[in-house]
This record gives C-alpha cells, sequence and structure tokens, in this order.
C-alpha cells in the first residue's frame, strides 16, 4: 500500500483554478462563470489565456445558474463558481429547475466550503450543501481531499455529461494523493487497508483519518482508510466490502451530520450490512469566526476526533 | 409563409385547443394562454427561423423560452401544430405518464421544449445564457422569450435585465405580456410593477410597445420591428399589452381564469365563441 506524505500545503481552491487552467487550454466548449469572486476561485489564469469564454455575472447568483443552464444550449460546459454557501443554499431552486430538472450539462463548483472558511463565519460556512445537492435527482456529488485531486477532479467532471456539484475549500491542507491521478467519478480509493475498523471521510477529513490511522497502528489498532471523493453515486461495493471485513465504521466530513456522507453511507449498511457507525461530523449547528484549525478543534473535526470516535466503534462491535 | 386567413384560423384553433386541454383534466391555465395566443402563432409560424425537426442545442436556429410556465396550453397547441409533435398528443395534457407536463419540462423529452419552467423568473437568466452561447457559436440567430408580467416581482429578473444591458447581449428579445393580472388580482394591487417599458429603458434595454397584443397584425409588425433592432448593442424588450382570456367574452376582463377551468357548460360557449378551423385533436 501506497505510503500518503504530505507533499506540501496548498488549498484545493487552487487545484480547482489549476483544473481549470487546463481545461481552458484543452476543452473548446469549456466556459467559466464567477460572482465577483475571481480570485478566491482561483481561475484568474483560465480568464487571461480565455477572456471571450469567461461571463462575470456580478453578485447575482441566481442569475449565474441560470445563463449557465442556457450556455449548455449550443453545447458549451460551463463551470459556475461561487462561495459553496451562494452555490446551493441561495439558489436551490435555480438548480434544481432549471439546472437539475432540466438535465442540464452544468458544474457548479463551490469554494469555501464548510467550517474552514474560517474567520468570516456562519453566514458563509455552510454545513448542510451536501445534503442540499445529493437530494437533487441526477445531481453528482463530488468533495475531493486534496490540490491533486481537486485538480483532477476537475478536468473529470468536464468529461461527464450531467449536472454536478463540486465542493472544495479555502485553507491550505496537506497535498498527498499523486500529481498524475486519473479521477473516477464514484470510485472510492483504499488508502490504507486494515482490519478492525473501516474510516471512511470525504475533503479535508481525509488526510485527517490518515493521521488517525498512524497513531491508531501504534495503540495496535488497524484502521482501514478509505477516500470517498464522490458522494453520490457512492461507491457502495467499496464501503461494503470493507465493513464486510471490519465489522464496523467512523465517516468523518466537514458537513452536519444531517444529510452528509455518514447518513448516505448509513442507508448502504441499513439495507445491505448493518454495522456500528459512529459520525465526526457537525452536530446540527451553525459554524462561529475563528481560524481553521481551531474550528476543527472545537467542533470535532480533525484526527484526535476520529481516533476517539474509532475508540468509541470498536467497543459497539 | 401562411398567410394571414391561414394564421388567423390557427389563432382560434388553438384557442380551442386549449380551452379542451383545461377542460378534461379540469385544471391548467387558460387566461394566459388565451392572452398570448396570437404570440405563440405569429413566432412559430411567421417570425422565428427554424430548422426542421428538434434538437436540444438549436444551432442555426432560433431559439424560444417560456418563462411563464404556466400557461403551457399555448406553448403545447403551438409546438404540436408546428409539427413538433402529433396533435393527438394534446389528448395526454396533465395526465399520468404524459410528456405534457402541467408545466413544460424537458425531462419527459418532449420536442420543442429546452427548459423547464413553471417556478417563475428564471426563464429570462437561461435565455441570456442561450443567447451567449449563439455568439460564441458564430451563429447568428435570435432567441426569443415570452415573461408574465407578474413574474416581474420575482428578483432573478432585475439580475437578469442588468446583466443582458451591461453585456450587450442583443441577440435576445424578451416580450413581457403586460396583461396587468396575476392569481390575487391586479399586479398594481398586488405589487405594482409601475411603467414597465420605462424600466426596461432605464436598465439600458431599447424597448417598443405592442399597444394590442391580440391583434395579430400588430403583433407581426411589433416582433418585426424587434428584430430589426436586434444586433445594434442592446438587448430588444416587448411591452405587449394582452387580455388575458382573449377570444372567450366570460374569461375576459377578470384574473378569474388564471388558473382555473371551464365546465361543460362553459366549455361548450367557449368553442361556439371559436369555431372549428383546422380540425380539432
Amino acid at each position: 500500500m501506497t505510503k500518503y506524505t504530505d507533499q506540501g500545503k496548498q488549498d484545493t481552491r487552487s487545484g480547482y483554478g489549476a483544473g481549470m487552467t487546463e481545461l481552458g487550454r484543452t476543452n473548446p466548449n469549456v466556459v467559466a462563470l464567477c460572482a465577483d469572486l475571481v480570485g478566491s476561485l482561483k481561475i484568474e489564469t483560465f480568464i487571461e489565456e480565455n477572456p471571450e469564454r469567461f461571463f462575470q455575472v456580478g453578485i447575482a447568483e441566481a442569475n449565474m445558474m441560470g445563463i449557465a443552464a442556457g450556455l449548455t444550449i449550443g453545447g458549451k460546459i460551463p463551470f459556475a463558481s461561487t462561495f459553496a454557501n451562494f452555490a446551493t443554499g441561495r439558489v436551490y431552486d435555480q438548480i434544481r429547475q432549471s439546472i437539475a430538472y432540466s438535465d442540464k450539462n452544468v458544474k457548479i463548483c463551490a469554494s469555501h466550503a464548510g467550517l474552514t472558511l474560517g474567520e468570516d463565519g456562519a453566514t458563509h460556512q455552510i454545513l448542510e450543501d451536501i445534503g442540499l445537492m445529493k437530494m437533487l435527482p441526477g445531481m453528482t456529488v463530488i468533495n475531493p481531499c486534496d490540490f491533486n485531486q481537486t485538480k483532477a477532479a476537475t478536468i473529470a467532471i468536464a468529461e461527464h455529461h450531467g449536472p454536478v456539484y463540486l465542493r472544495f475549500g479555502r485553507p491550505k491542507v496537506a497535498n498527498f494523493t499523486p500529481a498524475d491521478q486519473k479521477f473516477e467519478i464514484g470510485k472510492a480509493l483504499m488508502l490504507s487497508e486494515g482490519s478492525d475498523v473501516t474510516i471512511i471521510a470525504t475533503g479535508h477529513l481525509v488526510w485527517e483519518a490518515l493521521l488517525a490511522a498512524e497513531t491508531l497502528e501504534n495503540q495496535g489498532i488497524s484502521a482501514e482508510v478509505i477516500n470517498i471523493h464522490t458522494i453520490k453515486p457512492l461507491d457502495e461495493k467499496a464501503i461494503l466490502d470493507s465493513v464486510k471485513k471490519t465489522g464496523c465504521v467512523v465517516t468523518a466530513e466537514e458537513h452536519n451530520y444531517f444529510g452528509g456522507l455518514g447518513e448516505s453511507v448509513s442507508r448502504v449498511l441499513a439495507s445491505h450490512h448493518p454495522a456500528p457507525q459512529e459520525f465526526v461530523a457537525t452536530q446540527d449547528t451553525f459554524g462561529e469566526s475563528g481560524t481553521p484549525d481551531q474550528l476543527m478543534e472545537k467542533y470535532g473535526l480533525n484526527n484526535k476526533a476520529i481516533e476517539a470516535a474509532v475508540l468509541k466503534v470498536l467497543k459497539r462491535k | 409563409m401562411p398567410n394571414t386567413q391561414e394564421l388567423q384560423d390557427l389563432v382560434v384553433q388553438v384557442r380551442r385547443d386549449i380551452l379542451r386541454m383545461v377542460h378534461k383534466v379540469n385544471s391548467g391555465h387558460p387566461g394566459g394562454s388565451l392572452g398570448c395566443t396570437e404570440f405563440l402563432v405569429a413566432l412559430y409560424n411567421e417570425i422565428m427561423d427554424l430548422n426542421d425537426g428538434f434538437d436540444m442545442d438549436g444551432i442555426g436556429e432560433d431559439l424560444f423560452f417560456l418563462s411563464n410556465g404556466h400557461i403551457s396550453p399555448v406553448f403545447y397547441s403551438v409546438l404540436a401544430r408546428r409539427g413538433y409533435f402529433p396533435v393527438e398528443e394534446l389528448n395526454t395534457f396533465r395526465l399520468i405518464d404524459s410528456r405534457l407536463q402541467g408545466h413544460p419540462t424537458t425531462h419527459e423529452g418532449l420536442p420543442g421544449v429546452r427548459v423547464a419552467s413553471g417556478s417563475l423568473g428564471q426563464g429570462m437568466s437561461v435565455a441570456i445564457g442561450a443567447a451567449l452561447a449563439k455568439k460564441l457559436n458564430g451563429d447568428d440567430h435570435l432567441v426569443f422569450s415570452l415573461h408574465g408580467d407578474g413574474e416581474l416581482q420575482e428578483g432573478q429578473n432585475w439580475e437578469a435585465i442588468m446583466y443582458a444591458s451591461g453585456n450587450k447581449v442583443d441577440n435576445l428579445i424578451a416580450t413581457i405580456d403586460r396583461n396587468g393580472k396575476q392569481i390575487d388580482g391586479e399586479t398594481e394591487d398586488v405589487l405594482p410593477l409601475g411603467d414597465v417599458a420605462e424600466k426596461f429603458r432605464v436598465f439600458g434595454w431599447d424597448v417598443l410597445e405592442i399597444e394590442n397584443g391580440n391583434d395579430l397584425d400588430a403583433v407581426i409588425a411589433g416582433l418585426n420591428e424587434a428584430k430589426g433592432r436586434t444586433g445594434k448593442g442592446k438587448p430588444v424588450c416587448i411591452v405587449m399589452t394582452t387580455e388575458m382570456g382573449n377570444g372567450v367574452d366570460f374569461m375576459m376582463h377578470t384574473h378569474a381564469w388564471h388558473g382555473k377551468a371551464p365546465n361543460d357548460e362553459q366549455l361548450a360557449n367557449a368553442l361556439e365563441q371559436n369555431p372549428e378551423t383546422l380540425g380539432d385533436y
């Protein structure tokens, strides 16, 4: 098994920007839209190299989603980007009717998801977006874990026909997956094999899961770590194969436990192979101002919280 | 191109289709549909440059987006009679397993529909997107859209209106059906819209008005005038005054028939006022 190491901290939003730069050079149908957050979304290079394929819509996200839907009529592949809060809750009905129900090939690209947005506080820290988006019929929901994976996912979704929600974040975090990875939508990645417990993580929590697995190994606990970058469609087989082996699971995500990855995993287990599960997620609460590290500590979303959840779930086996 | 009499006959036949469709399922929106019959008949049979058949991308042809999706009866009738799907399918309006949903959708694969509408205020943004795609594709065809006046109470429209002028989307003709009525009453009582034409003007659009949107000749003249104003750096808006329920005397001058179907007796009366021309489905 590959031993993952931090190749240097980078923000996942820059992975999106890098992916967009590459798509700008390789796919003439890709167009980008943004609602007054170009710098935050890191798409300056795409805009510089393809000014005619960029649409600045201003602070008008509802209009952006509608324009994106319209651009698909004529064969364009729009990447509509803003903060996760404004890319989902604010425009839910526009996404529902004009994009999802209308079967439009729009990529909704959402930065600053979760608590790690930091100091701006709860108005900007959405912890409900995975739930909102996964409930829409036909919507693919992806939450990559680091810079390299976000870049690979950005490139991959251009080849997938249909609406996609791509979720990423603001802080610089460990970049540990291979730069040359091929991103397969809906395919879970086994990062570390183990036999006592399965840790299923998404987004920023994947690296934390690896750190937790290392600590647990020192305590004689063998943890299997699975990176679920695609929350919908969910790789049910990978989950079941692992939990059948280990007999218990901890899910970890930067999201409310209502509507998140954890609930999706519970559904699979309840239907096919009931097993004890603990949820590392926010507990039906809003966030608040603070540094990303402080927030992840306070709300129980780091490697220590995963470790504690593992110890708890093992007792329930 | 059909002559005026043929278009008039089509108008009357479409009115019959609308009335029969909503009567059969005792639901749907006849009022706004009847008010926009002349407009949609003219658009699809006289004004738009259309390809044979239907494909979603619509490259090399004019496009139309219905934003006020509740007037689906007139949209479906005009599409069917233009040949997008068999007119007999109008029989399935609002029934289970039908492609003719209560509000138009692409989801069931009905030819002629390019986006779902029904939740109001979204169509102008979509039309702008399609117009931008035409520009990127070097396609000099036009994009038309239709909006209810009450629908302008939705804020997304004003985002779109600002965007279209600010970005010189001059291959777009958005028509506002100014019938002055909405579900709860007169628009000016529910939430006043004021001078719609002036509002579009100050937002930077080129605006023209069709004073009688139920006069076929006036509608055709207005649409041709609007076409002549495209490509000049501004999006074009037509403020078209219509009468909700037009062509059926007891449905006119009231908002009562916005979303209500006639009973058997009322249907017979309404059909008598609109004798069969091209043949019922």
